[in-house]
């Protein structure tokens, strides 16, 4: 028997699990339209590779991964691309995002499966496969997968947990899965254990599923896996806490449960990267639980993209006391703003809210400084604090106090005696800072090519300049350096001056070569005349001068 | 009484060959200030300050010519950390450097756009891309928003476009909590 290691905190709300898990999952009938985002894990969004017209396949890729916190995207269903274009999806901002939206041909043609022979390709390749395959953790906070099975080089991962706690209220999806499918995630951690060179593999489930305990013992006999059921206390799933209450280890502030040898998959998970290995399935359908104020609340494997206002019909006719829609369970999860957002692989469960199962909380009241939000606190914040420098905006504080090491697992607004909407309070500053660096980051960008630009121009300045001094530098060179060419030039044109000057010379006027002798000598006389006048002007001009 | 002055001027002496040496050794090329200035700048460098952008607008609040409040796109909260820094009350901007308005960048009509590198050569971070009687664009990534191309530009085909959130840039809000339901 492990000897469990309490977290601190915690709380034990109701657990309304019994509503939606005594039916088996159901199959949720294929929708005429499926609205498919290309963002739906952490990191970067996928890019589409189809276009509006363009016939798919079920399987088929259409959003490729970008970058390394990336995974790909499929087509649920075979069909026919009718727009990829911004639609609403989930997301507390209930603004739109790229989405692929698909009409069903209802033939659910698959494109070709190929299994992955995990024990002979590389476990690199694998990883890369599984990448393309759009694994992303389904416990719901839909970090990739493969990038959690590739473990920095001197970071040895020696246990791995199978995350089956589920301790959400409502939340039944994982306790189903455990229940109906236990073989396949076991034989997901199997290979998993192999990816990741893990020596031991903890299965830990929350005692309130006798049920799935069961099933997954079963599943577990011929392993080395351990099973062990561990108390029912929420925040228990949370991988930092099962981290600390399996093992004892505290995970570091602004760490990972990596950082003492720990990796943590959801059950779901493990079923889904089954799926992909030995079936060649990538990831387009998941099991939801439809639950709250709904007539029959089940569990569904509906697939990625069908709009949440079919899936909720299969509970029966809606309510007219349902005010809206939870995604996730009461303590973390968001309002939706619409039913016409799609099944994501986030998705773990819906919730029906009214009035009656989910009372609104009477106005907040001043903070009394009680601090038994300190008390239920599983990371040992001060909660308090956090609250007062989130409140006033003092950000730096904030941080100082270790906000970001807040799960934001809503323990301290639920035990609030005031009613503060604590969480918000978190949410709200961890945002901000967020945006902070954002624009801090933009802001160095922007003076380091303003930098630049100044360097540029300076550069250019100087070239211009060079170049010119170089051209005229040229110029003077070839003026004063002999060159034969221009020599034979200048040459030629003073011959042919010369050529024409003797030709000019030779010339004898004709009007004067028959005259008779008196008029010659006259003529003489008068050339004479003006010579002497021309010798006596030109003397003139130079006593002048 | 000698020996008091002799002891007093040694030691004055030796701690002023001291501080000369540290002043030597330790000099500082540029004013730190200035940097920390520089750093609460939002660097869109549009000029708006009256300064031909950020880091001259910095050296000017530095050497004290310039106020804190010239700068639009920084806005009140700008003004507020320049305030902190420098040990001086905050004021409203001065109007007369123009008003804060929402992050923007700016878009090139490509089908008016004659390729006459006005705007490439007004950009002071060099986020506009294209060549002589070629179209040009901006890089919207790299576009501080400071609206010195739109001047520029002599068939008037760039135009300032408000940044929209979206859901990886979309900020939790502040918590309004209402005083009485309706």
């Amino acid at each position: 028997m492990r000897t469990l290691h309490p977290f601190p905190g915690g709380v034990h709300p109701p657990e309304h699990k019994l509503e939606s898990n005594s039916r088996p999952i159901g199959s949720a009938p294929l929708p005429s339209l499926l609205v498919v985002p290309l963002l739906q894990h952490i990191g970067n969004p996928a890019k589409p590779v189809v276009e509006a017209g363009e016939k798919v396949l079920k399987g088929q890729l259409i959003g490729k991964a970008d970058g390394y916190i990336s995974v790909s995207v499929h087509a649920p269903t075979s069909g026919k691309v009718l727009a990829v274009e911004p639609r609403p999806v989930p997301h507390p901002s209930g603004l739109p995002a790229l989405c692929v939206v698909i009409e069903a041909d209802g033939e659910e043609r698959w494109v070709e499966r190929s299994p992955i022979d995990y024990l002979n390709l590389g476990v690199s390749e694998v990883r890369n496969r599984l990448r393309d395959m759009g694994l992303a953790g389904l416990g719901g906070a839909v970090f990739p997968t493969y990038v959690k099975l590739n473990p920095a080089p001197d970071a040895a991962i020696p246990i791995l947990v199978l995350n089956g706690c589920e301790c959400e209220p409502w939340i039944t999806c994982d306790d189903r899965l455990m229940r109906e499918r236990a073989p396949s995630i076991i034989e997901g951690a199997r290979i998993m254990r192999h990816l990741l060179g893990a020596r031991e593999v903890i299965v830990a489930i929350e005692d309130n599923k006798p049920e799935a305990i069961a099933a997954m013992g079963e599943a577990c006999r011929d392993t080395d896996f351990e099973l062990v059921v561990v108390p029912t206390l929420y925040p228990s799933g949370s991988g930092k806490q099962l981290t600390q209450l399996l093992t004892g280890r505290e995970v570091p502030s602004g760490g990972r449960s990596t950082d003492v040898g720990v990796q943590i998959f959801n059950v779901g998970t493990a079923h889904a990267l089954e799926r992909a290995v030995h079936h060649g399935e990538p990831l387009i359908s998941r099991v939801v639980t439809v639950t709250g104020n709904v007539r029959r609340p089940q569990n569904f494997e509906a697939l990625i993209g069908t709009p949440l206002a079919e899936l909720v019909k299969l509970t029966g006719e809606p309510r007219d006391d349902t005010t809206g829609y939870i995604m996730g369970g009461p303590m973390m999860g968001f309002d939706l703003h619409s039913t016409a957002v799609p099944v994501v692989k986030a998705m773990n469960c819906v919730i029906a809210r009214s009035d009656r199962l989910f009372p609104p909380p009477p106005p907040p009241l001043p903070c009394i400084r009680c601090t038994r939000c300190a008390q239920v606190c599983p990371v040992r914040l001060q909660p308090q604090d956090l609250y007062w420098f989130a409140h006033a905006r003092d950000f730096g504080k904030a941080q100082e106090h270790h906000l970001f090491d807040c799960i934001e697992c809503g323990c301290c607004a639920y035990v609030c005696p005031s009613h503060i909407p604590l969480v918000d309070y978190y949410r709200f500053a961890k945002s901000e800072i967020w945006a902070r660096e954002r624009e801090k980051k933009a802001a160095d960008r922007a003076r380091e090519r303003h930098q630049f630009h100044l360097f540029r121009l300076e550069r250019e300045k100087k070239e211009r300049a060079e170049k010119l001094a170089q051209k005229a530098a040229a110029a003077k060179a070839t003026a004063a350096m002999p060159n034969p060419d221009a020599d034979a030039k200048r040459a030629a044109i003073q011959a042919a001056i010369e050529r024409a000057k003797a030709k000019r010379a030779g010339v004898v006027p004709r009007n004067v070569e028959a005259l008779p002798p008196d008029k010659l000598q006259e003529i003489q006389e008068i050339e004479a005349r003006r010579a002497k006048l021309r010798e006596v002007m030109e003397k003139s001009g130079e006593d002048q001068a | 009484m000698i020996n008091a002055l002799v002891v007093m001027g040694g030691l004055s002496l030796f701690l002023g060959l001291v501080l000369g040496f540290a002043a030597v050794r330790f000099k500082v090329e540029a004013s730190p200030l200035v940097d920390k200035i520089d750093a609460i700048l939002p660097q869109t460098q549009c000029g708006q300050c009256g300064y031909p952008g950020c880091r001259p607008y910095a050296e000017a609040i530095a050497r004290g010519e310039a106020d804190i409040n010239q700068c639009p796109p920084g806005g009140e909260e700008g003004v507020r950390k320049l305030a902190e820094l420098l040990g001086v009350e905050p004021k409203p901007l001065n109007a007369a450097h123009g008003v804060a308005k929402p992050k923007s960048v700016a878009v090139i009509d490509e089908k008016l756009c004659i390729g006459c590198t006005l705007c490439i050569q007004a950009c002071p971070v060099d986020a506009i891309v294209g060549a002589a009687k070629q179209m040009h664009t901006v890089i919207a990534s790299e576009c501080t928003g400071c609206e010195l191309c739109v001047p520029a530009c002599p068939v008037d085909c760039i135009r300032m476009v408000p940044v929209q959130e979206d859901i990886t840039t979309w900020k939790w809000k502040y918590p309004v909590i209402p005083l009485k339901a309706a």
